[in-house]
């Protein structure tokens, strides 16, 4: 206990030099943290993606939509229970960039029910049901530019030309902190008239199917059977669990994704440095009083207790406060963010991660300092000034 | 300046690890600092060298890019007859219509797959993009399913290489040539005949029409003068334009990201230059006392440990800035959000970014150092040289 | 006394920390001569140290005036005293005060810095003072590679060198062994008789004391 006072009075001795060291573990720990969390971002939303719902989609590539008529085949094949359909609209609201939000025509009208994370009000779906021009929106966009139900939202179609109105009728919350609260999705009927009527012979088409089996071990046979069915036709289908089809959609990130983690690490290297130097600073300036201890009959234990004791506490100080900074830095990152990250939410493995690196580089700064303290001839030590 | 600098100098060098602790956070701040600006910079120059300065770029109004675009037949038609579009050599004008199609393709390192751009085009798009050059193989014949594969396709993904076949639209297409073309994002293409790609893809209409101007200067009017054609709803941009704006997001994103997080952390090793610089003047306290009693004013003594920051923080950014760049020497793939195709480039170091970097991290030493050395500065004679 | 180098009237000091007010002169009273060597004494916390700051133009009196050379130094402005200090005082201290990264020479030399002179000049005068003090030969040494005494040598050829009018001692001999404090002395001695340098010294070492010619000693604050 004395020890601790000791080790509290030493740190309350330089205070400014302690606050300083503490403010800048602090803002690295931030720093870390976002990035983690960042990181996380990414690899949160497919983790909440249900293991029974798969997605078929045009083997070539997910740019070619299917005919439509693949439903019913789909919907035969065993193990399915439920096929929706969907397709990319990619509209920009107020025709602003920096607006983007996903946006989808999905159908059938309930296709909605083969996302239970998209949570609904009863009375909301219903009325959605019934509007052929409604749409539903997450929580977070509808948050984001104050829509109330019952607005009519107007997109501009990047890919289907033209200006498309929507009135809102729900707004859906995710099950889980997590999930994706960012998207609109509206009738796939409303998409498919419109391009018939501008671009006869080009309706009846979906962008991938959604299939919803009933036992998700089953997976792989299921995704075999459905792209044996099309094997021959001229679309050909390509199947695969959501997840995987997610985890492959964002892999071209990889690059982003290996440069954000050696910043990281860098930055767990400034975090070791600021501290390291402190502490060396620190017990450089402490020469003699250790060599004073020493001739009280410290022993080499003690004596190092005592340095990584400092240490310890200044690096956990750090760590805390830059922790708590965490989480208001991710939020605001997230805003600003909101078009490549939907959700920085700080887990508590982040948090766990940041406390543990904090403290392993509070025992290593206090390494060296150590050293040169219990090696140093207690003459020499008493004999040397500050 | 008249406390000498050699003071300053051997002062950092006496108490070597700290200078060296302080130094080296200083260089990994300005690693990432540049890391990320050349990262930003690799992006932007891939796509602008892209784009010529005399060629005009047609799309559909309201599409970003040539991904979402299509533009018909007749308007192919109306465009091909400006008046406005330059001649080669043999009188015919040059001006091409293009259709992209994005495949999904395995990496050959990696077990994931990307996407890849197929581009159909005319003959006129090779003279329109002087910089492509076919340095092995052949050209494609018009009328087959053959396809030239730019040199980062042929190296990055499988079926892709020479001689090397794929499936697409129901057909097997070959490889049969690979080219250059002065670093641009064309190298992460392949190209075919626009006529057999268009069938394969199940697609009547081009992507965008692409013509070179006999007059550049006339640019305005003759967009102007197309648009207001009712059937022509239609984007007209000089090339280097478009692709300049084909980068933002990713780039914007890269930036963004990357500088936010670096300044927060350039904070801390801030902080870290102004601990050391504490520990200095707490350290000198009797000589700096002793300084000011010989006559030395209180100014001198400020420049002294703004300096000695200064040196700690440029020496810091100068092996930074040796380490990044090196990065120069990595290639980089990742997906463009503007495009969804993918995207081969290089960190690519500028004098602007190197002086960019210099400054920035001058700067950390100016912040770190200024209070430590008002601190210097304000030390009272009298009780400085009767401490202890 | 016919124009005092020094004159000190009715000169008081009050500290000020905190809310505490600690006086620490006592309307002092003090004419020094040309030529003079004096030693001020007294016991711990009597000001004699305080004293000879104020002197020096380190310090500001609370009360009272300070003449130097003609020069009313309690009126000048800071800037004003570093450069008046820069070109008429001379200091020894008790720890001598060397700055750690620079050698014999480079210390002597500091002071000079503040003036006009060339390099040769400047190294002319410094070699020359070396010469004095008899260190010569270890101009090139660092401090923590001379002895003691050899220290102070420094310290004085630093404070010989831009030819104060006055040389202010602060127990010059404290932290030093009795040989080397005898040559210190000694060398003091010199300054004054040969060079005809204005010595005044602080000191509680009687031995010290003994080689100046006049001895005044203050007790709280006040001279008696």
């Amino acid at each position: 206990m004395w020890v601790l006072r000791l080790i509290g009075k030493n740190a309350a001795r330089h205070k400014l030099r302690s606050l300083l060291t503490i403010f800048g573990l602090a803002l690295a720990v931030v720093a870390f943290g976002v990035i983690t969390t960042a990181l996380n971002a990414w690899n949160t939303q497919i983790e909440l993606i249900p293991p029974d719902r798969l997605v078929t989609r045009h083997a070539v590539s997910y740019t070619f939509s299917l005919p439509l008529s693949y439903k019913d085949r789909i919907e035969q094949v065993a193990g399915v229970e439920r096929v929706a359909y969907a397709n990319w609209f990619g509209g920009l609201y107020q025709n602003d960039p920096k607006n983007f939000f996903a946006n989808y025509a999905i159908g059938p009208e309930d296709g909605i029910e083969l996302y239970p994370e998209f949570v609904v009000p009863e009375d909301q779906k219903r009325a959605y049901y019934e509007d052929r021009t409604g749409c539903i929106a997450g929580q977070k966009i509808v948050d984001k530019f104050g829509w109330k139900i019952g607005d009519v939202i107007r997109l501009t179609g990047q890919i289907y030309p033209g200006d498309w109105d929507f009135t809102l009728r729900g707004i859906y919350r995710g099950a889980e902190v997590g999930t994706d609260e960012t998207s609109l999705i509206f009738h796939w009927k409303y998409l498919d008239e419109r391009v018939g009527q501008m671009f006869p012979g080009w309706s009846g088409q979906a962008g991938w199917f959604v299939v919803k089996i009933a036992d998700p071990a089953a997976a792989a046979r299921v995704c075999a059977d459905i792209d044996e069915l099309f094997r021959n036709s001229s679309a050909q289908t390509l199947t695969e669990t959501e997840k995987a089809f997610s985890i492959g959609f964002i892999s071209g990130l990889d690059a982003i994704v290996v440069m954000l983690k050696v910043i990281s690490y860098l930055i767990l290297g400034v975090i070791f440095l600021v501290l390291a130097n402190t502490m060396l600073m620190s017990a450089r300036e402490r020469t003699n009083e250790y060599a004073l201890l020493k001739t009280l009959g410290f022993g080499p234990f003690r004596l190092a207790g005592l340095i990584v004791g400092e240490s310890l506490a200044i690096a956990a100080m750090g760590g805390l406060l830059g922790i708590l900074l965490t989480f208001p830095a991710a939020e605001a990152l997230g805003r600003v963010m909101s078009t490549f990250i939907t959700v920085m939410a700080v887990k508590g493995g982040t948090v766990i991660m940041a406390m543990f690196f904090a403290l392993l580089v509070g025992i290593l700064s206090a390494v060296f300092p150590t050293i040169r303290a219990l090696r140093m001839p207690i003459v020499d030590g008493l004999r040397h000034i500050g | 300046m008249r406390i000498p600098l050699k003071y300053s100098i051997r002062n950092l060098l006496a108490r070597r690890l700290t200078t060296a602790f302080t130094v080296f956070g200083i260089t990994l701040v300005v690693f990432v600092f540049a890391g990320v600006l050349m990262l930003a910079q690799g992006l932007k120059q891939t796509l602008i060298s892209s784009g010529s300065a005399d060629n005009v770029v047609v799309i559909r109004a309201g599409s970003g890019s040539e991904m979402q675009s299509f533009v018909s037949r007749d308007q192919a038609a109306v465009i091909r007859t400006l008046p406005e579009i330059a001649l080669d050599s043999d009188g015919e004008p040059l001006v091409a219509g293009e259709l992209v199609i994005i495949l999904n393709k395995d990496r050959r390192t990696t077990a994931k797959m990307a996407n890849i751009t197929l581009r159909g085009v005319e003959p006129g798009s090779f003279a329109l993009r002087p910089n492509v050059r076919i340095f092995e193989g052949r050209s494609f014949e018009r009328g087959k399913t053959e396809v030239i594969a730019g040199r980062r396709a042929a190296d990055n993904f499988k079926g892709c290489g020479l001689g090397e076949t794929f499936d697409f639209g129901n057909t097997k297409w070959t490889v049969v040539g690979v080219f250059d073309a002065a670093g641009s994002a064309f190298e992460n293409e392949l190209w075919g005949d626009v006529d057999m790609v268009m069938p394969a893809a199940g697609r009547p209409v081009y992507s965008s029409m692409l013509f070179r101007m006999q007059q550049p200067e006339t640019f305005a009017v003759m967009r102007d003068r197309v648009k207001a054609d009712p059937r022509m709803k239609v984007e007209i941009k000089r090339e280097k334009q478009y692709y300049a704006e084909q980068t933002q997001a990713t780039a914007t994103f890269i930036e963004a990201l990357g500088l936010t997080v670096t300044i927060i952390f350039s904070l801390g090793a801030t902080i870290g230059a102004m601990i050391t610089m504490y520990g200095a003047v707490a350290n000198r306290t009797r000589e700096i006392a002793t300084m000011r009693a010989l006559g030395f004013l209180r100014r001198n003594v400020l420049a002294v440990f703004l300096i000695e920051a200064v040196v700690i923080s440029t020496v810091g950014g100068l092996i930074g800035l040796a380490g990044a760049s090196f990065l120069q020497l990595m290639t980089i793939s990742t997906t463009n959000w503007d495009t969804f195709s993918e995207i081969t480039f290089n960190f690519r170091l500028s004098p602007e970014i190197a002086i960019g970097t210099m400054l920035f991290a001058m700067l950390m030493g100016i912040l770190g150092g200024f209070l430590p050395a008002v601190r210097a500065a304000r030390i009272r004679i009298v009780d400085a040289l009767r401490a202890e | 006394m016919s124009n005092p180098l020094v004159t000190v009237k009715s000169v008081s000091k009050i500290y000020r920390r905190d809310s505490l007010e600690i006086p620490v002169l006592n309307n002092i009273h003090l004419e020094i001569p040309e030529g003079e060597f004096l030693a001020l004494m007294g016991p711990s916390g009597s000001g004699k140290t305080t004293l000879l700051n104020l002197i020096a133009g380190l310090d500001r009196p609370s009360t009272g005036q300070i003449d130097v050379g003609g020069i009313r130094i309690d009126s000048l402005r800071e800037k004003e005293l570093a450069r008046w200090r820069s070109r008429n005082v001379g200091f020894i201290f008790q720890f001598y005060n060397l700055l750690p990264v620079l050698s014999a020479f480079e210390n002597v030399e500091l002071p000079l810095l503040l003036t006009g002179l060339s390099r040769k000049e400047r190294a002319d005068h410094v070699k020359f003072a070396l010469k004095v003090v008899g260190l010569e030969d270890r101009m090139q040494h660092l401090p923590r590679q001379l002895s003691g005494g050899q220290e102070q040598r420094v310290a004085i050829a630093r404070a010989l060198v831009t030819d104060p009018k006055i040389i202010l001692a602060d127990e010059p001999t404290g932290d030093l062994d009795k040989v080397s404090a005898e040559e210190i002395m000694n060398l003091l001695s010199r300054l004054n008789h040969e060079y005809k340098k204005t010595i005044i010294m602080v000191t509680h070492d009687p031995r010290a004391a003994e080689k100046a010619h006049i001895r005044r000693y203050l007790d709280k604050g006040e001279l008696v």
